[in-house]
């Protein structure tokens, strides 16, 4: 029992890692209407970008609302010159000009800063949390921020005007023009917002998993994970999945006997399967009903 | 009769001298890839792809040889350094590897990187008899003359480590539990091998939790605590930089403290330690068999100036504190011994026979005392390594040169 | 005016090339002819290579055709039944797998593990596509990356070992040429690969233009239509899963003959991306842009490197990039459009994708 409630809590302390992205994620998926797997590789790049700041002497907060600022400019300046030419090409086009993007961003990276790890600083300071030896304060205010991030969208998209403009954009661009919505600019802004948010999650997630260009390729797969089981329509969801899939990983890698040691991922990843197959839109996922 | 001209000396000049060259020494023979000035050889390494941080040893090889070509090169023939990028794809490293031998026609692969990447080249360059020359791994399988005789590895590899580590755990705590940390890969695998033959009869009762990760999983977090959980208070730890790191930082912070012991791969200070945090690393035991650049105790050491100097001419912007860029120059410079000793003798046969035919060779960045042997059946060049425990800056070597030789 | 060519590109059945307007039933019947025409000239090329081409280029050429042998599986799913997949690295991983161990576990000659291996993945991918039936778009999407995220897992799985042979791999010997024909193991493999290819490609081709293709793309561009007109969905859908599972894993155990080695990581899902991203230069829903697809895909990334080692990664996406601007409907795309124009059609009427 002793050894279930350190693998939970575990899971929750590595979920939150996965609910962040989880977030960011959901977050250009709803803007945009497209998985962005670029999504992690920004997430690191924009982090490093915080590193070199650091490294030149900035305190951390002033390089942290650079770097934030920065990957708002960057997502947007990302949406008009890559993506708004391809923007009526086939949806498989798109998918693989992320793939460029990936490459891209991950090379430049390993060229600029090398391969070695490093050690990213954190707000929060790693102390033990009330006593226990399993979630440190850093932990903590991960999921602390997340979840306040995830309440700050909330409110930005269901009680602002722009928020509401911009869900109007993505969910039906040509009505949405009629009455007068700059569609363009709309999903400009929902890059640079997603483009913010995994800068965040990136500076939250590199002191736990160390700075280093490629640190983001497996947090990027739990992340997609966790955001498809709690559902892509619904932020929330999104990051319930991501810590239920740190959770599931964890449990599952200790207690199943025989396969658990070396499959854990298999089997996290065939239990978010079979979750689909009972909820084909994830746990909190809205269906989405098409008219004929 | 010929008319004795200018024009039929210049003609015959070449055909003279090089008949006035002959006695001095063998007569020359060359395999593809040799000329009187050249040599080309060949390389694979990861220089993009997942695991990247390791390509700076290709870096570090070109640098070597660069020097040695500006030092006049190897009994007078410049190297011809060519190196491709696999990505750690085991596919790939054979096309690389075949356009190598079929298409620049290079007399050797020199110091390749990586086990799968090895493995899936293994046949084929043993088929088509061109030297496999200390593949950059350290895989058991390549200690095989009377199967892969054209196939030679170069540092002390996994398995007679993992039984270096049982040597060591049964000298100083006999009676412990041990948990034991790999990636679940192929030197992961050999590693675990090595710990239990070295520990016979005794491994199933001491090796209580075996955790594998793969290199996609962003924490190791979950295996360290169960490790604890379990009991163990031995703590073998054969991660890569990344993940050793975490592991290290992971036992620190659930108050775990075993008898920790790291492997040779995950034991840099710059890679490992320093992210960890070097408090955390206090006490930590690994085996060497590089001088670790980070080391004071090398500071006056003629071996490592000589490094210094190297890294600040050929490859500025080299990181010092890498390991990486101590292995790449020193398995360069077994290579260019082997060259050497083939003297104008340049086939592929000559550079086997002469790569079994080490003795008691060093270069300047392996520890004091250890020696490069090999011989016909002896194909394991490094096979000693040296203690060392972490004192919170840096490594501190203690004990014996200990050989761990595994076929 | 659209009338009376819609009914004679109907009586002609041909469904791919685009109708031009006001051109009559000669051009089209010259269109295919051409087309006939040169596919013979590239067959013909095709066998003459190796005869000039040293051996390093001819097991360059070999790999191409396998890596276009595996887009096309990928293609008969994603590009024309619509859904997407990302998990094909593991049928290529469970085709080239079944070869190694036949061969080097119970001897089996090379040329049986073929049918073997696309058995094998046919009946993977029939059982995938059952309840993948319930998913759609992204959430398909997912199921099939946890499939090829799973796969070298599965495959390092120690109990599993003494079949795969574990983290090892296993080495495959390479096949001498039969009869004792005078032409070395690279050239006969190149033929053996492009014999398949041919006998595969052409099933494919058959395949889009029977009713069964029909009734897949049918389903592709409108499912609730399809379902209306009485096609059994479910059933074509599962099927399509299962062929294309079998197209890709002739191409793994095709490939794993070529490299004569199989290691359990080389089965990623990086692999897969590369598969999705021949599928789209070459051009989604387009046979002949699969062998587009496949050059691109394995020279592509040399050329990347040979002008930058450290930033190859940049190179490869922004060229990928350029690619997507100037072709976003891939070469077959944009192949098609350069041939309407030079038929000088008012309005080629091109598929949309």
């Amino acid at each position: 029992m002793e050894l279930l409630l350190q693998q939970v809590l575990a899971g929750l302390a590595t979920g939150g890692i996965y609910a962040c992205m989880a977030l960011a994620v959901v977050m250009i998926y709803q803007a945009i209407d497209h998985l962005n797997f670029a999504q992690g590789e920004m997430a690191m790049f924009s982090t490093f970008i915080a590193w070199q700041l650091i490294q030149w002497g900035l305190p951390y907060w002033v390089a942290f609302a650079i770097t934030v600022v920065v990957s708002f400019v960057a997502g947007i300046l990302i949406d008009r010159v890559l993506f708004r030419p391809i923007q009526n090409a086939p949806i498989l086009s798109q998918v693989v000009a992320f793939i460029a993007l990936f490459s891209i961003l991950n090379s430049s990276a390993g060229q600029i800063w090398d391969f070695t790890i490093k050690s990213f600083p954190t707000p929060f300071g790693h102390t033990s949390l009330f006593g226990s030896t399993l979630i440190d304060t850093h932990e903590a205010g991960m999921i602390g921020v997340t979840l306040g991030m995830l309440g700050l969208l909330y409110l930005f998209f269901r009680r602002t005007r722009l928020g509401l403009a911009m869900r109007a954009a993505a969910a039906n661009p040509e009505s949405a023009r009629l009455v007068g919505i700059r569609v363009g600019w709309m999903t400009a802004l929902g890059w640079g917002m997603a483009a913010a948010i995994g800068a965040v999650a990136g500076m939250l997630i590199a002191p736990v998993v160390f700075l280093e260009p490629n640190m983001m390729l497996g947090v990027l797969l739990y992340g997609f994970a966790g955001a498809v089981l709690g559902g892509m329509t619904s932020p929330g969801g999104a990051v319930a999945g991501g810590f239920a899939v740190g959770v599931i990983e964890n449990v599952a890698g200790t207690f199943i006997p025989y396969f658990g040691r070396e499959l854990k991922l298999t089997i996290a990843l065939i239990l978010i399967v079979a979750v689909l197959m009972v909820r084909p839109s994830g746990i909190f996922g809205r269906q989405a009903v098409t008219r004929v | 009769m010929i008319r004795v001209t200018r024009r039929t000396i210049l003609a015959a000049a070449p055909s003279i001298l090089t008949v006035a060259s002959l006695p001095a020494r063998a007569a020359k023979k060359y395999d593809p890839g040799v000329t009187d000035t050249e040599i080309k050889i060949g390389n694979t390494c990861f220089y993009t792809g997942p695991a990247s941080s390791y390509g700076t040893i290709g870096k570090a090889m070109a640098a070597h040889y660069k020097m040695v070509n500006d030092q006049g090169g190897v009994n007078g023939r410049k190297i011809n350094f060519i190196s491709y990028d696999d990505a750690y794809s085991p596919p790939k490293t054979v096309e690389q590897t075949r356009r190598l031998v079929e298409q620049d026609g290079v007399l050797l692969d020199a110091g390749p990187l990586g086990t799968p990447t090895n493995s899936a080249i293994w046949h084929y360059m043993n088929q088509k008899k061109v030297p496999q020359l200390f593949v950059s791994t350290g895989a058991t399988k390549w200690d095989d003359p009377t199967h892969y005789p054209w196939t030679i590895g170069w540092q002390p590899n996994y398995q007679s480590e993992g039984r270096i580590y049982a040597a060591f755990i049964m000298k100083e705590k006999p009676d412990g539990k041990i948990g034991f940390l790999y990636q679940n890969d192929d030197f992961g695998k050999d590693y675990l091998k090595g710990l239990k033959d070295g520990l016979g009869d005794k491994a199933k009762a001491m090796v209580v939790v075996e955790a594998s990760y793969e290199t996609t999983d962003p924490t190791v977090d979950s295996q360290v605590v169960g490790m604890k959980a379990a009991g163990c208070d031995i703590f073998v730890n054969t991660g890569i930089p990344k993940f050793a790191a975490h592991a290290i930082r992971k036992a620190v912070e659930i108050e775990w403290k075993p008898l920790h012991i790291l492997s040779s791969i995950g034991n840099s200070v710059a890679a490992t330690l320093k992210p960890a945090g070097l408090d955390n690393a206090k006490g930590l035991v690994s085996d060497f068999y590089l001088k670790d650049p980070n080391d004071v105790t090398w500071k006056d050491d003629p071996g490592f100036k000589q490094w210094v100097a190297f890294m600040d001419k050929y490859y500025p912007e080299g990181d010092k504190t890498d390991a990486g860029n101590v292995y790449g120059p020193s398995n360069a410079a077994t290579v260019v011994q082997v060259l050497k000793q083939c003297g104008d003798e340049l086939t592929r046969e000559n550079v086997m026979k002469q790569a079994a035919n080490l003795k008691d060779f060093t270069v300047p960045m392996l520890l004091p005392g250890i020696k490069i042997n090999t011989s016909p059946t002896d194909f394991a060049p490094v096979k000693q390594v040296q203690m060392g425990r972490f004192d919170g800056t840096q490594w501190r070597l203690f004990g014996p040169l200990i050989a761990g030789a595994v076929t | 005016m659209t009338a009376p060519s819609d009914e004679v590109a109907a009586k002609e059945g041909v469904a791919r090339t685009p109708a031009p307007a006001r051109v009559g039933r000669s051009a089209i019947v010259r269109g295919d002819r051409g087309r006939r025409l040169a596919i013979l000239a590239a067959v013909i090329a095709a066998l003459l290579i190796p005869i000039f081409a040293r051996g390093f280029l001819t097991f360059q050429l070999t790999q191409v055709m396998v890596y276009a042998l595996a887009i096309l599986g990928l293609n008969l799913l994603t590009g024309f039944n619509g859904q997407f997949s990302l998990g094909h690295s593991a049928f290529y991983g469970i085709g080239a797998y079944t070869t190694a161990i036949m061969m080097s576990r119970w001897d089996i000659p090379y040329f049986w593990t073929l049918p073997a291996a696309g058995g094998v993945c046919f009946a993977v991918g029939f059982l995938f596509g059952l309840p993948a039936l319930r998913l759609q778009g992204l959430y398909l999407a997912l199921a099939t990356f946890a499939l090829a995220i799973a796969m070298p897992q599965i495959l390092k799985f120690q109990p599993l070992e003494s079949f795969t042979g574990g983290v090892q791999g296993l080495v495959i010997d390479k096949p001498d040429p039969p009869f004792g024909l005078p032409i070395d193991a690279d050239q006969w493999l190149y033929y053996f690969t492009l014999a398949v290819l041919l006998v595969m490609f052409a099933g494919a081709a058959n395949l889009v233009r029977s009713r069964t293709g029909r009734a897949i793309m049918a389903i592709r561009d409108n499912p609730i239509a399809a379902a209306a007109m009485g096609i059994n969905t479910a059933l074509y859908k599962t099927l399509t899963f299962g062929v294309s599972a079998l197209y890709t894993g002739v191409a793994g155990a095709l490939g794993a003959i070529v490299v004569q080695f199989v290691a359990p990581d080389s089965f990623n899902f990086l692999l897969s991306i590369s598969f999705l991203v021949g599928l789209v230069i070459g051009g989604v829903g387009s046979i002949p842009g699969c062998l587009v697809g496949g050059l691109f895909v394995l020279f592509v990334p040399n050329i990347a490197e040979s002008v930058s080692t450290g930033l190859a990664g940049v190179i490869y996406g922004v060229i990928l990039l350029l690619v997507i601007f100037v072709m976003p409907a891939g070469t077959a795309g944009f192949a098609r459009i350069l041939f309407a124009r030079l038929l000088r059609s008012p309005k080629p009427e091109g598929r949309s994708r």
